[in-house]
């Protein structure tokens, strides 16, 4: 069970995305943005494909994500350091521990937010034929588990820096290194540099890969750890980082 | 109720506290003074569980800072340096945050911050955003944060700093009235704060414990009852006529 001030917490930082226009200004873009990228009549795009299904639009949600998921985890732990209010929050009966998970999850359930907001997609390809609904289904899981791993990133690299802007650039490099690890000319580039063992390790922590097979309807346990792996070393990572540098 | 036990903090080789001891009880309220950069406020973080100490410890009812960090915690009041708030909150919603976080019964919150925000004179801001608030209303529900869940000890580092001269009357006497039934540990600068509420001080300079006594005690160091001339002796170590450390 949770904490009764995790879970306080977690609320608060919830609401805490309504209370600024970043939270409207997010919706908005990545709605009309992944829109816009999903029936945008290019090459790939929905019409193009003449089918019922939604792979177009899980195509592009990683690299929405690339972009929009460092402008929610920017202020976790940035903010609350300049201002000093961490020095409220952490002096009041709360771990570190639960603090990090109870943002982290508060984060994780506004991506949720936007993603729910993307279920009309749904309908319309329901309408205009039959889509393997499973699929989809899976597609939506691939894509909130990948959100949940990037955010984790991001929540790390927030509590890194007071600087929201530095914690943002850093959470996107930090991301696309993630999501292109498996990508034939970063592994190239690494298989320069390190012995095959290493290109192996690192194509396995290909965020897209894991995305991709998940989105394709191929779900395994491996792709589950994987991500579940990554958010609780990155959350872990930030617990260690707050600890050690929460009143720099 | 609050013992301070031989806390020290060094950051990388730079000493910030050494060896700081002293203790107060219920009713009482301890002044802690000293120069900018003193270690007031470090030592206020680490009674308060904030910071770690490099050695020592800081018994807060009874429950060790460093072992049981929560207990400590949960008897603590705190208003931290420059009264950081969550600025985007508004008044009324960040003290039924903080009661939540603090564990206060759901049905008996309404109540408890309807006298809180009495005692603290916030009824006209009730609803207004702490970022639009005046640095005195700032300070004021920074006070109020500190006391929802009625804690035991309070730590204020620096609570009238920036407030004008009717404000600080206000919450002076609020401190008074509080120190009845809690143990108060206040820092500041302003010395004739000393001498109206406090019962005991400690003047600390450099990490170090330079004096402790009450405010009377200090007064009388000095021929002509001046404690700001007591201080700069003890502070710098300079010698002045017709006073005596
Ligand atoms: N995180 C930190 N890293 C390095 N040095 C620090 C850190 N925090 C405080 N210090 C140093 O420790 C010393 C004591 O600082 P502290 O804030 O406790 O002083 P203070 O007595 O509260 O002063 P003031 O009256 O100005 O508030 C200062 O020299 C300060 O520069
Ligand atoms: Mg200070």
């Amino acid at each position: 069970m949770m904490a009764q001030v995790t879970k306080e917490l977690m609320i608060k930082e919830f609401k805490s995305y309504f209370k600024t226009p970043l939270g409207y200004v997010f919706l908005v873009i990545f709605l009309f943005g992944i829109g816009y990228l999903t029936f945008e009549p290019g090459r790939g795009s929905f019409f193009y494909m003449r089918e019922a299904s939604m792979s177009a639009f899980f195509r592009y949600i990683p690299w929405m994500f690339l972009f929009l998921i460092p402008a929610v985890s920017m202020k976790l732990w940035a903010e609350e350091r300049k201002s000093g209010s961490i020095e409220l929050l952490l002096t009041m009966p709360i771990t570190v521990k639960q603090a990090v998970i109870a943002k982290f999850l508060a984060s994780w359930g506004f991506i949720g937010l936007a993603l729910l907001g993307t279920t009309p997609m749904i309908f319309t390809v329901g309408y205009l034929g039959n889509p393997d609904f499973g699929v989809i289904t899976l597609g939506y899981l691939a894509s909130f588990l990948m959100a949940g791993a990037l955010l984790a990133v991001g929540g790390f690299f927030s509590a890194l820096t007071k600087n929201q802007v530095v914690s943002f650039i850093l959470t996107v490099v930090a991301c696309f290194v993630l999501i292109m690890a498996g990508s034939p000319p970063i592994l190239e580039f690494i298989s320069t540099l390190l012995p095959k063992y290493f290109v192996d390790l690192f194509e396995s922590l290909s965020v897209l890969n894991h995305f991709d097979s998940i989105e394709r309807g191929v779900f395994s346990l491996s792709n589950f750890w994987f991500f579940s792996v990554t958010i609780f070393f990155w959350l872990f990572g930030s617990i260690v980082l707050l600890n050690e540098n929460k009143a720099n | 109720m609050l013992e301070v036990r031989d806390i020290s903090k060094s950051f990388g080789d730079f000493q910030a506290v050494d060896s700081v001891n002293f203790s107060a009880n219920k009713g009482e309220v301890l002044g802690f003074l000293g120069p900018n950069g003193a270690g007031k406020s470090t030592t206020m973080k680490m009674i308060t569980g904030f910071l770690n100490s490099s050695s020592g410890d800081a018994i807060v009812c009874g429950a060790s800072v460093n072992e049981k960090p929560l207990e400590a915690q949960s008897n603590i009041g705190y208003v931290p340096e420059n009264a950081p708030l969550y600025e985007e909150m508004y008044v009324r919603e960040f003290l039924e945050f903080i009661s939540k976080m603090r564990s206060l019964d759901s049905n008996k919150i309404s109540s408890r911050i309807d006298d809180i925000i009495k005692m603290c004179s916030l009824k006209e801001v009730e609803f207004q955003k702490i970022e639009t608030l005046s640095k005195g209303y700032k300070r004021r529900v920074s006070l109020a944060q500190s006391l929802v869940h009625d804690p035991k000890v309070l730590i204020l580092d620096e609570p009238t700093d920036g407030l004008d001269p009717n404000q600080k009357h206000d919450v002076r006497k609020l401190i008074k009235k509080l120190s009845k039934e809690k143990c108060i540990l206040i820092s500041t600068h302003i010395l004739e704060e000393v001498e109206e509420v406090c019962d005991r001080c400690i003047i600390i300079g450099e990490g170090k414990k330079l004096f402790e006594g009450t405010p009377k005690e200090l007064k009388d160091k000095s021929e002509k009852g001046r404690i700001q001339d007591v201080f700069r002796v003890i502070t710098t170590g300079e010698s002045m006529q017709g006073v005596a450390v």
